[in-house]
């Protein structure tokens, strides 16, 4: 009994404060937006705490979901651009001899050592009316007037892209990197020409960085309400946006974590397919 | 002399050919003609070129000079999709991601062949490597004789004319690698493929090779059968290489008669007397005269060992260390000089014992005179 019980004190010491973590700050915080979610909403704000399911009702209104869906929308539109984007970016650094491979990707972290207000201020001031993007526009006569670049879906997406792409590029380019050449060099053999080498070997085998990748794009995405809020100045409406309203100005708490769940079963979703498809050990999160 | 006889047959040819890595001399001058239908054996040591050499065939390297022929055309503007020629990789290199019968068929498929003919083509493989039934498994669910059937079935559904090998059976463990040795041979005899091995086991090359080319340091030492390459070893390094060898450094001091018993047809050859460090030796050999420096190689089952001297021999040694080994004897003596000499008989006569003294001597014809500038490839 006793020498049963000191074999299990290592474990325990080791996964134990990890443990007490994540249940103090991950699962009862967890728990308790699920809870507040089927709460009722007080008359001036906060929590009333009767069961209701009326904030899940409201998600079905016509208004929360063409947000829900625009949220989609942007956050799809980001990963596509990013996985376009990413997986070349990706491949060409992956290609690179280790010492060159990693300068570059110290370049591509390099963004993300300034503060994240800062990034999203400099792509403001770039795209503002009087900035240089329409300064170039209209002195070469490409447009007649400035162009209203700032709140609109196009500057998030480009605001959530460029914010994004490292987090494509980092797993996608491991698994890329990982990839036998011998296992290329068997398919030339073999007779596929590159194209073919590329769709029958190379993609399949690194769509485990691929998969990572879109979770990892797709889900902070989703869930982003400073790039939108900035580059989209609240004017357009996004499902993090809101989430964040009704915990704030708005103090409709109970609609908020139904928001809030409906983001995790989403992302929870994605996870469940990942493990399913690609085996959840793949995960490359860096 | 020993190579292909008629050049239009060789279906492979390499020509003057070099390969550097930055300042890696990796390939020297090399000049080989594999003929059809062939097993020719690339063999040599680690490191000394083998897989680099059989990569320029296969196209994933080029020549930094000289000219590679597949069936007659260059091949150095071809892509290694476009060759006629297919890959045994030395790590079997299946694709993780398919099964065994997707692995097979991908070479067809690719070729767009219809679906109906590839499942015969694949049928036809799998039961050629005695590997059906296991046409839906992963390779990870394979052990490693099974991923090297299966590699093979996939190399050889193409019909290449030329297949290959780079240390194929290199992981397998020494009972499977006889057994597919055997198999391997069988295999080739039976389609007719030129096959081009590499293997660094010599006893492997022995047993399955119609030419061995004995490689050291890119240069190619001795290429020809593995009977003559064991009999009439060129260099010091094959000698050394191949099979057992004792090896003694002397000096000839009288050229004899003409013998023209040296086992070959060639009956220039003639009787040398050789001074080793620690005695005198005979030996036959071609081209020598006295003064030159020389290596002997006999084969410890050619040597003979008794009581008296010879006629041209005076060699004694002391006999160290004596092995029975079921039907051969192992025995280890020492000459004045220190060398170790090894010697095998089949007979069991207790005759020697530790530390006895006896006299070394073998039948002239059976050792092999070098001379000792051929030990550098680089001097031809
Ligand atoms: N891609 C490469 N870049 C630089 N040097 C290389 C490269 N490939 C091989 N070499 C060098 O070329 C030499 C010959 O290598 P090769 O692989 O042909 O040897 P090998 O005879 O096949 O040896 P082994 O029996 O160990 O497989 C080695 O010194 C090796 O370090
Ligand atoms: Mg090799």
């Amino acid at each position: 009994m006793k020498k049963k019980d000191r074999s299990r004190l290592p474990m325990l010491a080791q996964t134990g404060p990890v443990s007490v973590w994540m249940v103090l700050f991950v699962t009862l915080p967890l728990l308790f937006i699920i809870y507040i979610s089927f709460m009722s909403r007080g008359e001036f704000g906060g929590v009333v705490y009767e069961f209701s399911t009326e904030s899940y009702r409201t998600i079905l209104d016509p208004m929360y979901f063409t947000v829900v869906a625009k949220s989609f929308r942007v956050a799809l539109t980001t990963t596509l651009l990013c996985l376009l984007f990413g997986y070349p970016l990706a491949y060409y650094i992956a290609k690179k001899p280790p010492e060159k491979a990693s300068r570059l990707i110290m370049l591509l972290m390099i963004p993300f050592w300034t503060n994240g207000m800062m990034r999203l201020n400099a792509w403001m001031l770039f795209f503002q009316m009087n900035g240089p993007v329409n300064y170039v526009l209209t002195h070469l006569h490409i447009v007649e007037k400035p162009v209203m670049f700032l709140y609109t879906d196009w500057l998030v997406n480009i605001g959530l892209f460029t914010n994004m792409l490292p987090f494509a590029v980092l797993p996608m380019y491991s698994s890329i990197e990982k990839l036998q050449k011998s296992l290329l060099e068997a398919s030339y053999d073999l007779g596929a020409d590159r194209k073919k080498t590329f769709f029958r070997v190379t993609l399949p085998l690194t769509f485990p960085g691929i998969f990572s990748a879109i979770i990892l794009t797709f889900i902070p995405a989703l869930g982003t309400y400073t790039v939108t809020d900035m580059l989209g100045g609240g004017k357009v409406l996004y499902i993090g946006n809101i989430i964040k309203n009704q915990f704030g100005a708005i103090r409709n708490w109970p609609l908020g974590a139904a928001l809030s769940v409906l983001l995790l079963v989403i992302t929870a979703l994605l996870i469940f397919l990942y493990s399913r498809f690609a085996g959840i050990e793949d995960l490359e999160v860096v | 002399m020993c190579g292909v006889d008629a050049l239009s047959e060789a279906i492979v040819s390499l020509k003057n050919v070099e390969k550097w890595f930055g300042d890696n001399h990796v390939v020297r001058n090399m000049n080989l003609d594999i003929a059809e239908g062939e097993f020719l054996t690339l063999l040599g040591p680690s490191g000394c070129g083998k897989t680099t050499t059989l990569r320029m065939i296969a196209g994933f390297e080029d020549a930094t000079e000289g000219t590679i022929l597949v069936e007659g055309e260059r091949v150095e503007d071809k892509e290694p999709f476009q060759r006629d020629v297919n890959t045994v990789f030395q790590n079997y290199s299946l694709f993780p991601h398919m099964t065994v019968y997707d692995n097979v068929a991908y070479g067809p498929s690719i070729r767009k062949t219809p679906k109906a003919e590839i499942r015969e083509r694949v049928k036809e493989m799998l039961d050629m490597v005695q590997m059906s039934g296991y046409e839906k498994r992963k390779p990870d669910e394979l052990s490693g004789g099974q991923k090297q059937r299966v590699a093979i079935a996939r190399a050889l559904i193409n019909r290449p004319r030329v297949l290959l090998l780079d240390e194929p059976l290199g992981a397998l463990d020494l009972k499977l690698r006889k057994q597919m040795q055997i198999e391997l041979k069988r295999l080739q005899k039976k389609l007719g493929i030129t096959f081009v091995y590499v293997t660094h086991d010599q006893e492997e090359a022995m047993t399955m090779s119609d030419r061995i080319a004995v490689m050291k340091d890119g240069v190619i030492e001795q290429i020809g059968r593995p009977a003559e390459i064991y009999r009439r070893p060129k260099t010091r390094f094959v000698a050394d290489f191949i099979g057992e060898s004792n090896i003694f450094e002397g000096v000839v001091e009288h050229v004899g008669d003409r013998t023209g018993a040296d086992g070959s047809a060639s009956g220039g050859a003639r009787l040398l007397g050789i001074r080793l460090g620690a005695g005198r030796v005979s030996a036959c050999g071609e081209g020598f005269s006295a003064g030159d420096r020389v290596y002997v190689s006999v084969r410890p089952e050619s040597l003979c060992v008794s009581r008296e001297k010879a006629e041209g021999f005076d060699l004694p040694a002391s006999v160290t260390d004596t092995v029975y080994m079921g039907t051969l004897t192992k025995i280890l003596l020492r000459t004045a000089d220190g060398q170790e000499v090894k010697y095998s008989r089949f007979e069991q006569e207790e005759d020697l014992r530790e530390s006895m003294g006896v006299y070394l001597c073998w039948q002239p014809e059976k050792a092999v005179v070098i001379p000792a500038e051929a030990e550098r490839g680089e001097s031809r």
